[in-house]
Formats: structure tokens, C-alpha cells, sequence
């Protein structure tokens, strides 16, 4: 593997026990930096707005995205439409930290992803089992995420996301080496790769969870279940005091074993993001792109 | 010998498990009680978003008794953000930055030095070299991971320098505090902890 990739899983390691937070202008940005967030995702519009806006959804304006380069010290992320090569070229030239290549974007490409080993920048990509999370790292990703569904408040999605990832690993453990092949091409994958996740039964590379958290409970569950860190996207520039609960959820990500914490953090928060069920939605982002 | 890991937010396992790789036991610090209950040989404040750990710092009430043992002179290794929060004086990098965003200009002031945030840049500037550091027993060439990493722009008299990359100061040693911009906790080489544990005990004899 190149250093260039190694350096790109390195960074992704440093966000690690953090919280990456959604944010639409340079004055959010810098509440979220105050508030404890890791790094920041640029974009025009929070998952919960495109949902209700609805329409074609982009990577968001260069002039917004370096905006917010200058009003933060820490890393910034953007997203790009699956299998949009020329605007992660764009990103790229704009020395963004990471790229999402993003389910929460409408899909330019409805068959390939990008090929992510052809750029210096780091990619994150979502996941809703071990399949897509290999296949996007083959793809040269080097950071994961569970899909979830975006925009929703409803952390059911990504719970049952990182839940599969895990368990699928757990069998790929129980697989001898004739079996294991056959799973790599079952799952569209190297055997090198799915030997490496059978031997140390983990990813080989850091993955957060994402979709749906809206409270500090939600981000310590995800904790619990083994989530290295968390997005939070609409969770909380769609609640009472967003501010507020950005700290809160960064300490629950740090302290998420310990219940006496959590309820402090817990209490007085003001009001969640309203949220909607999953079967209440006409648009499943996490199914865009397998 | 116990040593306390700050396990705020960054890469703290991977600190702990070098640390137990050299026979230390490292113990994880995410709260207030998990660093008053015991007493410990040494500290590392490892690699993450300084303005993170500095956050939680302070919001968790670990800052007073931090800075506390640290001046009583409790032997500290920082990398990379644990470096910037050991510094007396933190520089921007740039002007436009620092009108807008309300950062300290200083965490834990107990190394004499000046550093600089991200001084090579965004993610495009990170990189890998092999240089020379200076040990006990000599110079040995190891592996250095920047991840958008800082530089130490200035130095005081009292400060020994560890090593130098494209003329740049990037360790750096003051009787018990050992800082790198560099993330020594990301390769196998494991120099950069031994020297630390021999900080430690060296520290130890000369207080007995």
C-alpha cells in the first residue's frame, strides 16, 4: 500500500473517540469547533433540509466550503456524489481533509464508485454491512462509516448497520481457508482482504457510526456497540440549543460507559431534532449505492 | 511503572499498547477519578484535535490537577496535539484565522516553546520521512508519521532538541517533558517510548 494511503488511514485514526458534526456556514463551524467537535462536514444543506426540500442534491459551492476552511483549525470534510470523479477532483483541489463520497447526495453514478486509490485525499464511505464496507476499502476508502438513515433522527438504521458489520465479521471467523475464498468472491472482494479482517476480526480501518443520532444516549449506544466515533449530521443544528448539545454529545462519545455521566449530560438539553420513523420516509438514502 | 494515558478523544489505544509492549502498564484517563484514584509514574497526552482534548480538559475538571502534577514535575510525553497543549505559546496559522476563532493561547504552559498549528498545512501536506532522533545512547534513524501536524517555532535556552526535520525543530526534551510533532504511537519503531521510560526513571533517581 502506498504512504499516501497509510498517511490517509492515519488521520482518520486521530479523529478517533470524536465527533464529526454537520455544518452549512463559517459561524457554525466555529460553535461546533468550541463545542468539541473532531473535524467538521461542509455542506449546503443538512440531510434533514434535503429531505424536505427534495430535488437534485450536489457537493456544495467551493466559496461555502472554504469558508469554513478558514474559520476552523480542524479537519474539514465535504461530501460528493457517488461516483462523481470530477467533483472530488474539485474537493481535491481544494486541499479538503476527507471526501464522503455520500449516500445523502443524489447518485451520479448508479453502477461504480469512485476510484478512490486515484486521489492523495482521504475518502470516507458508508456501509451497511461488511460487503459494502470492503468493497468501498478495495475501492481505496480508508475510513468507514455506517450508512444509517440520514436526516431522520432515527438511530434504528445505523444500530442495525454496525450491528451486521460486526456479526458478519464473526462468521468470516468461523470460515476455514477454502470457505473464505468462495466469501471474498460472494462479497466482490480480494481474498487478502478478507483474510486480514477474519484474522484480526475487525475492519482494517477506522469506522464511526452515522445516521440518525440525535442525542447523547444515541451517540454512547453507538459507542457501546463499538463505533470508534460518530457523525452527528441533522441531530444538532436541527435541535432547541444546538451548542449545547454538541457538548453533550462529544463528552457522551468520551465518557460512554459511565451512566452517572450520561444522565447529566442528558438532562435539560432542550428539545431533540423532531425526527421521523424509518417507515414513515418515502426515500431510503442508505440504499443508494451497494 | 503505571503510566496515565489521556483517553479524551485521538489515539490514545495506540499509546497504551506501546507502552505494554515495553512492559509499562498504561492505564486509559477519561474522567476526573480516573486520574486522582491513583498514583502515577508518568502521563502521555497523545495525538487527536488538540482543541478537542483542551475542551474536555477543562469541561471534565481535569486541567487543575493535570497542571498540578505536571508542575510537581511528573515526567509527560505529549505528540502532536499533546505537544501543542504542553506549550507556553501557540502561534496561528494564519491571521484571518485567529480573529475569527477563539482558541487558547495556552493548555498545560510547562514547556518552554513556541509551536504552530497544522504548519505544514491540510491533509495534502502530511507526510512520512525517516530521521534521526536523539536518544541516551545516540542517534538512531526512526520512522516519522505528520499527520497535519505542528512545527516548534522557538525553543528556550533550557530546552534539548531530539530532532530536526527539513531544519525544523520537531522533538524536543525539558528535564521531565518529552514532546514530538510527530506521531511516534502510529509506527512499530518503539524509541520514542523507551527514551520515555527512561526519562521516567532517570527522573525518579534524581527525586529519591
Amino acid at each position: 500500500m502506498s504512504v499516501r494511503y497509510e498517511l490517509n488511514k492515519d488521520l482518520a485514526r486521530m479523529l478517533k473517540g470524536g465527533v464529526i458534526m454537520d455544518v452549512s456556514t463559517p459561524e457554525q463551524a466555529e460553535i461546533a469547533q468550541n463545542a468539541g467537535a473532531a473535524a467538521v462536514m461542509a455542506l449546503e444543506r443538512i440531510p434533514a433540509d434535503i429531505r424536505a426540500v427534495g430535488g437534485v442534491s450536489r457537493m456544495s459551492d467551493p466559496k461555502m466550503i472554504k469558508g469554513i476552511q478558514k474559520a476552523v483549525s480542524i479537519p474539514v470534510m465535504a461530501k460528493v456524489r457517488i461516483g462523481h470523479i470530477a467533483e472530488a477532483q474539485i474537493l481535491e483541489a481544494l486541499e479538503i481533509d476527507y471526501i464522503d463520497e455520500s449516500e445523502v447526495l443524489t447518485p451520479a453514478d448508479d453502477i461504480y464508485h469512485i476510484n478512490k486509490r486515484k486521489f492523495n485525499v482521504p475518502f470516507v464511505c458508508g456501509a451497511k454491512d461488511l460487503g459494502e464496507a470492503l468493497r468501498r476499502i478495495q475501492e481505496g476508502a480508508s475510513m468507514i462509516r455506517t450508512k444509517g438513515e440520514p436526516g431522520t433522527g432515527d438511530v434504528v438504521q445505523a444500530v442495525r448497520h454496525l450491528r451486521k458489520i460486526w456479526r458478519q465479521i464473526k462468521q468470516l471467523q468461523n470460515l476455514d481457508g477454502d470457505e473464505l475464498f468462495d466469501e471474498g468472491k460472494r462479497l466482490g472482494v480480494d481474498f487478502e482482504l478478507v483474510e486480514a479482517v477474519a484474522k484480526s476480526g475487525r475492519l482494517p480501518i477506522v469506522n464511526f457510526a452515522a445516521g440518525g443520532v440525535a442525542t447523547p444516549a444515541d451517540a454512547a449506544l453507538m459507542m457501546q456497540l463499538g463505533a470508534e466515533g460518530v457523525f452527528v449530521g441533522s441531530g444538532i443544528f436541527k435541535s432547541g440549543d444546538p451548542a449545547k448539545r454538541a457538548q453533550a454529545i462529544v463528552k457522551a462519545v468520551t465518557n460512554y460507559n459511565d451512566a452517572k455521566i450520561l444522565a447529566d449530560l442528558s438532562y435539560d438539553l432542550g428539545e431533540a431534532m423532531v425526527g421521523i420513523n424509518e417507515d414513515e420516509i418515502n426515500l431510503l438514502m442508505a440504499a443508494r449505492g451497494e | 511503572m503505571k503510566i496515565a494515558v489521556l483517553a479524551l478523544q485521538g489515539a490514545f489505544a495506540e499509546h497504551a499498547r506501546a507502552l505494554e509492549l515495553l512492559g509499562a502498564e498504561a492505564y486509559e484517563i477519561r474522567q476526573l477519578k480516573d486520574f486522582t484514584t491513583q498514583k502515577w509514574d508518568g502521563l502521555v497526552i497523545p495525538g487527536g484535535e488538540s482543541t478537542v482534548m483542551g475542551k474536555l480538559l477543562d469541561d471534565l475538571g481535569l486541567s487543575e490537577p493535570i497542571a498540578d502534577a505536571l508542575r510537581d514535575g511528573l515526567p509527560v510525553l505529549g505528540t502532536c496535539a499533546g505537544l501543542i497543549l504542553l506549550s507556553k505559546s501557540i502561534l496561528r496559522h494564519n491571521q484571518a484565522l485567529a480573529d475569527t476563532v477563539s482558541q487558547k493561547e495556552y493548555y498545560f504552559p510547562v514547556l518552554d516553546a513556541t509551536v504552530q498549528r497544522n504548519a505544514y498545512g491540510r491533509q495534502l501536506g502530511s507526510f512520512q520521512v525517516v530521521e534521526k532522533f536523539r536518544t541516551t545512547k545516540g542517534e538512531v534513524p526512526i520512522p516519522m508519521v505528520f499527520i497535519r501536524g505542528p512545527i516548534i517555532a522557538e525553543v528556550g535556552a533550557s530546552v534539548e532538541i531530539l530532532a530536526r526535520v527539513y531544519d525544523r525543530v520537531v522533538a524536543v526534551r525539558q528535564g521531565a517533558v518529552m514532546a514530538t510533532a510527530f506521531h511516534p504511537e502510529l509506527t512499530d519503531n518503539l524509541t520514542v517510548h523507551q527514551e520515555f521510560i527512561a526519562n521516567i526513571k532517570q527522573h525518579h533517581q534524581v527525586n529519591k
